[in-house]
């Protein structure tokens, strides 16, 4: 059984005692546990199970790379699944749960199916499986698949992350990832030449695994020198150190990204729960250490088979040995250490199988001398399934498996060698190198990142360069933060050797399947990648069926694909793959590593942006009027516009008709202050118009106003509006409201690119004015009134707005109601309506005017439903609505807009490209229901025979489709195959609702087809 | 994530305050021109790998459009340089030559 030893234990406090919940049950741990190392110490061997087999797993790992100990931790609003329960800080009334099981934990449904079904369970079986038939997938596969598939359970939907996040920026000269000794003294040999450093560690304590390994540095015991360095660093002015902070991402030009846990280890205490750190550091030391290997043989997904290191860390750090009686497996010295610690805290080691003929050095002697038997060349064969481990059958390492010897045993330590963390060093496109005596990919040095500058700015330090052995590990450390520092432009610095106690150690031999000829039996039982649950036999499938790409590979069986990445199992199936090729490992090569190193928190990626500072939010002057006046707001861009004004007891259908209503028989007013207000000015700026307008603009008359359409250089319409010329080398250009920042930035593009040499200036002032749409029957009247009031009576000095000094498509600056104001007499809605501009400082109060002064006249506001509806009366376009980027000027019967007096303008080329002026080309039509009724929006029409496919041909579509309050019936306009010349025919639209709509091709103006409402 | 010096307000600027704007100097074709070559000119594009011109604007910052030119495969920058010029000038083209000897691009070369 697992338990807590007597002794040992340095990160825990046994003076202080934890309570926490496994699945409900109460258990108890110390200050300084992990929820790992506190379950391992409650006898929870079985802590989850797996994804496809469902078979149980217990504890492989004690840090990151843990691939089985995922829970669900948290409740309600602060649920989290797949939290690896090895890097969880253990906190009182922790509550975690156990994922991926059926009815519990102990008793799995799941695990009886894998039993009778893990043979078609095979690498590709999804792809084989559900191609046919093919309706099968839609209501069969498709929702089995889904119910089944993913680890964890995903948050309530209908609860918010109760917890708040945030980014800063950081930038320094030396930026070293990984706190371990190795990165304590790059750190430091970094600092000593007055660089700027930042050091990073993931865990809640500096030092890495050194002090677990054991070893003396600068003469002093390894804890202690950790010690002494952190304060060493600490008390200097240029060295910031956070820990509980991962180095998740290496970016392009040396951009870094780091995670930091503030109060996952401390829930409640405030603040920010996760912050990331968005760095640009000139050079960063990755000195990230090493994972230890797994070992492939049959059964190593027992729970209670583990790493060798990480057994060691479990009694150590946190005094808890997994078993009693521990069979430890090797092809490597380091395992060695773990015996002599668990012989050191009074656990039995069983049997040290050592994969290699000739054995281990210095430290297999000491084993020897403390009575362990060691057996050479053998293996284990296969570790008996069950919910741990009791038996044990071990073999010769070079054979089938056969010629057993049966060991009791409760657990397993295991050792395949060590692979250096090289994934923040390959991110951003360092290259690796195969080291023959390690068996491992290291960076190869010669082929770092490089930056904006062309030099390498990743340098590595310790173990994540390659090397193992603490002498090597120091000096390479010290090297790696002096060359980093002297590549940030600091001083170099020669480095001083570093002494350190020494072990003699054998090489390691590759061992990547145990014994080297398992049979099939044993092959389907011996496990890669733990958390997607792929075995040896799949990869070796995949081969046979094809699959020579490593990365084909990888997606075929989903190798690596889970959550973890496959840290631990990278490299033990590319050597099978490899194999099954016939090829060599670096022939193979590697998937490529992606950030981040771990999965971070959405929460921190998001920072502070949620909600309402989500993004901004745009205001015209009058939106605290709107608010309090019924407004029903529509995101429009970043502005907030109302769409109605509902007034109580009505419905949102019933405001906008009475606003339509109200707007053609008296008086609306309309919040028009987000449209885009462009200046153009200067010498040139009329030759630029005529450019970007397909029609002229250059020839406006001063104090005239003209509607205009611009382009892409495609041809496709772009934006609308209305233009007026101001004076001789200044025109005011009207966008859409969604269109301001776009046009702006248009202009500017082809003035600063194409044109540079023009004179020509142009400012974006929409947020200087606030404008509103006076429309209806009565809008000259309350103006007229508003100046009466002004003038005691009299005009009084007010804008002469008579049709005679003000015409339709005229504007004039002067005074209305004691306002400063610029009034266009232009008309969207076909009513008699000015459009008046006013300082937006005075856009509110100018508003409450109109409102006073029109209550004899009828007024209501009204919002931007109404302002459609009253546009497609008129048949007037709408951008967006009859434009989708791919209609040009001509479809919409824009004719007469386009200039034929001008050698160019933008997009004019493009519009006679042979498609362009293809006559098939669907052309804009008003559509009008037989039955009255409104046509579905988008609504496609379908006229004779099928395309390819089988389906209908389509012949056109809606664009717009309202009910009309002014005529009592739906009113659309769409675009049709020649619709133009089939005026009065009926054709028709299948609705999604099952209907089909029968509409009549009409004229697109359906309201006052004279304009005789708006030129009086 | 790319950092590039803005040529006319003299900031280091982060791709987040920058927008891409595409293959540098292209010639514009207007009426009159070909099918052919008004076709290359709005749809053809290098799309090396290695040495590339772009244009890029300082859109979070100055507002304006500069040219760049890059390593598209180690995203090396040789240098930015004004957006008003129909080619890069001789002190780019002498960078890139002394980084990658052989360059061409187009109509350029070293």
């Amino acid at each position: 059984m697992s338990t807590r030893l007597a002794k040992q234990g340095r990160l825990i406090d046994r003076s202080k005692q934890i309570e926490f919940t496994f699945n409900g049950k109460k258990l108890k741990g110390f200050a300084g546990d992990t929820l790992a190392s506190a379950l391992l110490a409650n006898d929870q061997m079985l802590v989850g199970r797996s994804f496809k087999y469902h078979r149980p797993r217990g504890l492989v790992a004690s840090g990151a790379e843990e691939p089985n100990a995922l829970v669900g931790l948290g409740v309600g609003d602060r649920f989290e699944p797949n939290q690896r329960a090895t890097t969880t800080e253990l906190f009182a009334g922790l509550a975690a749960q156990s994922q991926n099981h059926w009815p519990s934990l102990e008793y799995d449904i799941g695990e009886v199916n894998s039993k009778l079904f893990s043979r078609f369970l095979t690498a590709g079986f999804y792809y084989k499986m559900f191609i046919h038939p093919r309706p099968f997938w839609k209501h069969i596969y498709e929702p089995f698949i889904r119910q089944s598939a993913g680890l964890g359970k995903a948050p309530d939907t209908e609860l918010k992350d109760a917890d708040t996040y945030e980014h800063f920026y950081f930038f320094c000269d030396v930026l070293v990832i990984g706190g371990g000794v190795a990165g304590l003294q790059a750190a430091k040999s970094a600092a000593e030449t007055g660089a700027k450093v930042l050091v990073l560690e993931e865990k809640s304590c500096w030092g890495g695994r050194t002090p677990v390994d054991g070893g003396t540095i600068e003469g002093l015991d390894a804890e202690e020198w950790i010690a002494r360095t952190v304060a060493e660093l600490e008390a200097l002015d240029n060295v910031t150190l956070r820990s509980r902070t991962m180095g998740a991402g290496v970016y392009d030009h040396s951009y870094i990204l780091g995670y930091e846990r503030l109060t996952d280890h401390a829930p409640g205490q405030g603040g920010p729960r996760h912050r990331l750190w968005r760095i640009r550091a000139q050079q960063t030391v990755t000195a990230t250490g090493a994972i230890e290997r797994p070992l492939s043989f049959a059964g190593n997904d027992v729970p209670g088979v583990m790493l060798a290191g990480a057994m060691r860390d479990y009694l150590v750090n946190w005094g808890v040995t997994p078993g009693q009686k521990v069979l430890v497996a090797t092809n490597n010295d380091d395992a060695y250490r773990t015996a002599i610690a668990l012989h050191e805290a009074g656990v039995e080691v069983v049997r040290v199988v050592d994969a290699r003929e000739s054995g281990g050095g210095e430290l297999s002697d000491r084993v020897r001398d403390l009575g362990i038997r060691i057996e050479c060349g053998r293996a284990i064969a296969k570790v008996k399934d069950g919910k741990r481990v009791t038996k044990v059958a071990i073999c010769a390492q070079n054979g089938e498996g056969g010629a057993r010897e049966e060991i009791e045993a409760d657990a397993v330590a295991m050792s395949g060698g060590w692979s250096p963390v090289v994934h923040l060093w390959s991110h951003c496109g360092g290259k690796l190198t195969w080291d023959e005596t390690q068996a491992h990919f290291r960076p190869d040095p010669d082929r770092a990142p490089t930056g904006h500058d062309g030099a390498p700015f990743v340098v590595t330090a310790g173990s994540a360069s390659g090397p193992l052995g603490l002498a090597a590990v120091m000096a390479d450390a010290a090297a790696a933060g002096a060359k980093a520092a002297e590549a940030a432009g600091r001083p170099a610095r020669t480095v001083t050797p570093i002494a350190t106690s020494e072990v003699t150690e054998a090489p390691m031999e590759p061992v990547w399947l145990m014994p080297a000829k398992a049979d099939i039996e044993l092959r389907m039982k011996t496990w890669l990648d733990y958390q997607n649950d792929v075995k040896v036999s799949d990869v070796q499938l995949a081969a046979r069926e094809g699959y020579e790409s490593v990365e084909h590979t990888k997606r075929y069986t989903t190798l690596g694909m889970a959550t973890d990445q496959g840290k631990l199992s990278n490299i033990n199936g590319l050597a099978i793959l490899a194999d099954a090729l016939d090829a060599e490992i670096p022939q193979v090569g590697t998937t490529t590593f992606r950030p981040p190193y771990h999965p971070i928190s959405m929460g921190a990626i998001g920072g502070e942006a949620r909600g309402e500072i989500f993004q901004p939010l745009r205001k015209t002057p009058m939106y605290d009027w709107h608010d309090s006046h019924g407004a029903h707001w529509e995101p429009v861009g970043h502005w907030r516009r109302p769409y109605a004004y509902l007034r109580s007891g009505e419905s949102l259908h019933e405001a906008v008709n009475r606003e339509v209503k109200n707007t053609r028989e008296a008086l609306g007013l309309l919040d028009a202050s987000t449209l885009g207000k462009l200046i153009v000015k200067g010498p040139d700026a009329g030759r630029f118009l005529d450019m970007l307008y397909t029609n002229m603009m250059s020839t406006l008359k001063i104090g005239k106003c003209r509607y205009g359409l611009m382009c892409s250089e495609n041809g496709f319409l772009s934006d609308d509006g209305v233009v007026a010329r101001i004076d001789e080398d200044t025109w005011l250009c009207h966008t859409t409201t969604g269109g301001a920042d776009r046009i702006h930035a248009h202009m500017e593009e082809w003035l600063q690119t194409e044109w540079w040499d023009w004179k020509v200036y142009v400012a974006n002032v929409t947020e200087q004015l606030a404008q509103v749409a006076v429309v209806g029957p009565n809008a000259r009247r309350v103006l007229e009134k508003l100046n009466g009031q002004a003038g005691g009576g009299q005009a009084g000095g007010g804008m002469d707005l008579s049709p005679e000094a003000l015409g339709f498509m005229e504007w004039q600056d002067g005074e209305i109601g004691g306002f400063k104001a610029r009034a266009y007499r232009i008309s969207f809605s076909g009513e008699l309506s000015y459009e008046i501009a006013v300082s937006a400082s005075e856009g509110q109060a100018f508003w409450s005017a109109l409102i006073e002064a029109g209550r004899e006249f009828g007024v209501m506001p009204y919002g931007t439903e109404c302002l459609h509806i009253l546009r497609a009366e008129k048949g007037f376009i709408m951008i967006g609505d009859e434009t989708d980027g791919t209609v040009i000027p001509q479809d919409l019967g824009l004719h007469w807009a386009l200039s034929k007096k001008k050698d160019d303008y933008l997009g004019k080329r493009a519009q006679s490209r042979s498609h362009m002026t293809d006559p098939d080309r669907w052309q804009l039509v008003g559509l009008e229901t037989l039955d009255g009724s409104v046509l579905p929006d988008g609504a496609y029409a379908v006229g004779n025979g099928v395309n390819a496919n089988g389906q209908k041909n389509t012949i056109g579509r809606v664009t717009s489709t309202y009910y009309s309050a002014t005529l009592d019936r739906g009113i659309a306009m769409g675009l049709v195959k020649h619709g133009p010349k089939r005026m009065g025919e009926v054709i028709d639209f299948p609705g999604l609702d099952g209907k089909t709509y029968q509409a009549r091709i009409v004229d697109p103006v359906f309201y006052d087809k004279d304009g005789e409402k708006q030129n009086v | 994530m790319l950092i590039l010096d803005c040529p006319y307000c003299g900031v280091r600027a982060e791709e987040t305050e920058l927008h891409a704007g595409g293959e540098a100097h292209l010639k514009r074709f207007g009426p009159g021109s070909s099918d052919e070559d008004f076709h290359d000119y709005l749809f053809m594009r290098e799309n090396p790998r290695g040495v590339h011109f772009e244009r890029w604007r300082h859109v979070s910052g100055c507002g304006k459009w500069f040219h760049a030119a890059r390593c598209t495969q180690t995203l090396e920058v040789f240098g930015t340089y004004s957006a008003q010029t129909t080619e890069p000038p001789q002190q780019i083209t002498d960078a890139i030559s002394a980084k990658r000897p052989g360059w061409t691009w187009r109509g350029l070369s070293d």
